[in-house]
């Protein structure tokens, strides 16, 4: 599947494309397949998101998407040796399934 | 300290100014990213992995206890309540909002403190021994001089877009503890004949295409000093490569060039500006050196009592020798036992800044170590000092020892990494804690980069750790036998590389070869000279 991705323009925050807007949490990521680098173009235009790019990623263990590469992965959590400061301050596992 | 005149404080206020209304265009959509882009460069506003990131200039590491104490609450107020102090001796806030950043600034601003030229392709901020005005093997103080280049650099229009960064810096010691060769110029004060001059090395540099500086000139006269500067950068400015980023450093110039010509056109330029009123007046540096006068160090006479062994242990290892006698340099160390390399909370800044004026002068300095300096401890106060670190976690007996470790953010926060390093870290310094060999290995110098940019100084390091991108996962080569000090030199790759666990075994398996090979007296570094590679190799690979 193709996700679109970028960092918020007022908060820097990490975000992804919902199907119509964006949300901080990965889980709520659409599907956005062949039209994914229109999207992003067009929502770069929109100067809501920084520099919105596609990345790669199939459906996880749970279902969400899960990034293909690990970096998109840890954008998609937080810093790996910081669980309080990640989406998931919760889960003391969250770190190790970026992995 | 150097203190803001009205030029230096209407110059910051002005770019606060500027930046603001040049947010309010960002956040408005008047601007683009690309056109918004090189604007928040030029105030060290990064958009990294999370969020937007601030990089604030310490200028070469000094500040007192009313700015550490400004970092602190920025920490609380915009940031998640911490710090990290970097190996240019600055400090980064990992969680910035765009509609923060010119309020920040403003509050910087009002204690002499800013972000200018933390980014961008100008001259960065001037770095400087940790323990300058206190060391007792320095010729002088060398911050007066990195003041002036600050001063001649800031703003200075030729060299707002050169090739690529730049970074200088001034040391006055035979003692190298700021990596001096390993900057693009690199400069060491000197005394010929009792007059004080400066040694210029330029060409240096880690990153994909690590080099260490030749000398060029063996001995500048210091009223010389900016004419010097400005001929070597215009030479560089001139012919320095634009059509490749990896190859428009310095070093590449100096390289392809040779030191020799290169020499020859900077002597030939620096001909051509003597005349030309480049120096400023001598009246200048005078009042520069005016705020960098010791401090009223009366002979405190007494000896720490050593007779709490911990306390013992600390003295040993975390404070340096003072010009001063009944003083020394106290060492606070940023790497408790399984913590993150450089990060300070808001809370210790603030004790940081409490010590600093109860205990030395209402002075700090930043270590490119990532560690902090409270220059001038009377010997006597030492005790109470070391309690009150402790109580804070910073009271951590390492420095120069295997759990002193340099780390880049790494993965977990830079957008250009490829692995992660403080992870490494962590692992790196838990095990030897655990085993109990970080006291037997003595130095040993551990430094990690999360990418081949090298902001970790994994090539300098004893023991260096570079982290790659292997298929899309993470993978860590080992390096043997670097150092940035007065013996600069260029660590080599060992062989494949490890994955997360492996790099630490690996790791623990180098330093057990040293254990076994080295003679009375002989450090890591030491022994990997006189033995070579191999002995290291078969061990790792066999």
């Amino acid at each position: 599947m193709k996700l679109i991705t970028g960092n918020d323009l007022k908060t820097g925050a990490v975000t992804w494309w919902t199907g119509d807007g964006w949300s901080i949490h990965i889980e709520d990521a659409a599907d956005a397949g062949d039209e994914a680098e229109a999207i992003a173009t067009r929502e770069e235009a929109a100067r809501r998101v920084n520099v919105p790019y596609v990345i790669e990623a199939e459906a996880g263990p749970d279902g969400a998407p899960r990034p293909a590469h690990i970096k998109e992965r840890v954008r998609a959590l937080g810093p790996t040796v910081r669980v309080d400061l990640t989406l998931k301050p919760d889960d003391p596992t969250a770190a190790q399934k970026v992995i | 300290m150097y203190a803001y005149d009205q030029y230096d404080q209407a110059m910051v206020d002005a770019r606060v100014a500027e930046f603001r209304d040049q947010c309010e265009r960002r956040l408005a959509g008047k601007l683009s990213e690309d056109q918004f882009k090189p604007l928040r460069l030029m105030n060290g506003l990064y958009l990294q992995l999370h969020a937007y990131m601030l990089r604030v200039a310490i200028p070469y590491g000094t500040l007192n206890g009313g700015q550490m104490r400004v970092l602190a609450d920025i920490a609380e107020k915009y940031d998640r309540g911490y710090g990290h102090f970097t190996t240019r001796q600055n400090i980064q806030y990992n969680w910035i909002k765009l509609e923060d950043a010119a309020d920040i600034l403003a509050d910087l601003a009002k204690v002499e403190m800013h972000a200018i030229q933390t980014s961008g392709n100008c001259i960065r901020n001037i770095s400087s021994d940790h323990f300058a005005g206190a060391a007792a093997d320095e010729v002088a103080d060398p911050r007066p001089y990195a003041e002036l280049l600050r001063q001649w650099s800031s703003f200075h229009p030729e060299f707002s877009y050169l090739p690529r960064k730049f970074k200088i810096c001034v040391i006055a010691s035979e003692n190298d503890r700021a990596a001096m060769r390993l900057h693009d110029i690199g400069i060491r004060i000197v005394e010929r004949d009792g007059e004080l001059g400066a040694q210029f090395y330029v060409g240096g540099g880690m990153g994909r295409t690590p080099m260490i500086a030749p000398l060029i000139r063996d001995f500048v006269p210091l009223d010389q000093l900016v004419t010097y500067s400005e001929a070597c950068l215009r030479v560089y400015n001139r012919y320095g490569r634009r059509d490749n980023k990896y190859k428009a450093r310095i070093k590449i110039l100096v390289h392809e060039l040779g030191a020799e010509e290169y020499t020859r056109q900077v002597e030939e330029e620096f001909a051509h500006l003597l005349d030309q009123g480049v120096e400023p007046p001598l009246a200048e540096l005078e009042r520069i050196k005016g705020y960098f006068r010791d401090p009223d160090m009366p002979d405190a006479g007494q000896e720490a009592d050593r007779s709490d062994p911990d306390f013992a242990v600390w003295l040993d290892h975390n404070t340096h020798a003072h010009k001063m006698p009944g003083y020394v340099s106290a060492i606070v160390s940023l790497k408790p036992v399984g913590g993150i390399p450089g990060d300070a909370t808001a809370a210790q800044m603030r004790v940081l800044a409490d010590l600093a004026e109860r205990y030395s002068f209402d002075e700090l300095r930043i270590m490119h170590t990532q560690n902090v300096v409270l220059p001038h401890v009377r010997k006597a106060d030492l005790y109470a000092l070391w309690q009150a670190l402790n109580e804070a976690g910073m009271g951590t007996p390492n420095a120069d020892l295997m759990g002193d470790i340099i780390a880049c953010p790494g993965l977990d926060y830079c957008s250009l990494a490829n692995a992660r390093s403080i992870p490494i870290a962590q692992r790196i310094s838990q095990r030897f804690a655990a085993n109990g060999k970080e006291a037997a290995l003595g130095e040993l110098k551990l430094k990690i980069s999360g990418c081949i940019n090298a902001c970790g100084h994994h090539h300098a390091g004893h023991i260096g750790i570079l982290g790659v991108d292997r298929k899309g996962t993470e993978n860590y080569q080992l390096l043997l036998g670097g150092s940035e000090a007065e013996d600069t030199s260029l660590a080599k790759i060992t062989g494949p590389g490890f994955d997360e666990l492996g790099i630490v075994d690996a790791v623990e398996t180098a330093a057990d070869v040293y254990l076994r090979e080295r003679t009375e007296g002989e450090r890591f570094l030491d022994t990997y000279r006189r033995i070579g590679m191999a002995p290291f190799k078969e061990a790792l690979y066999d």
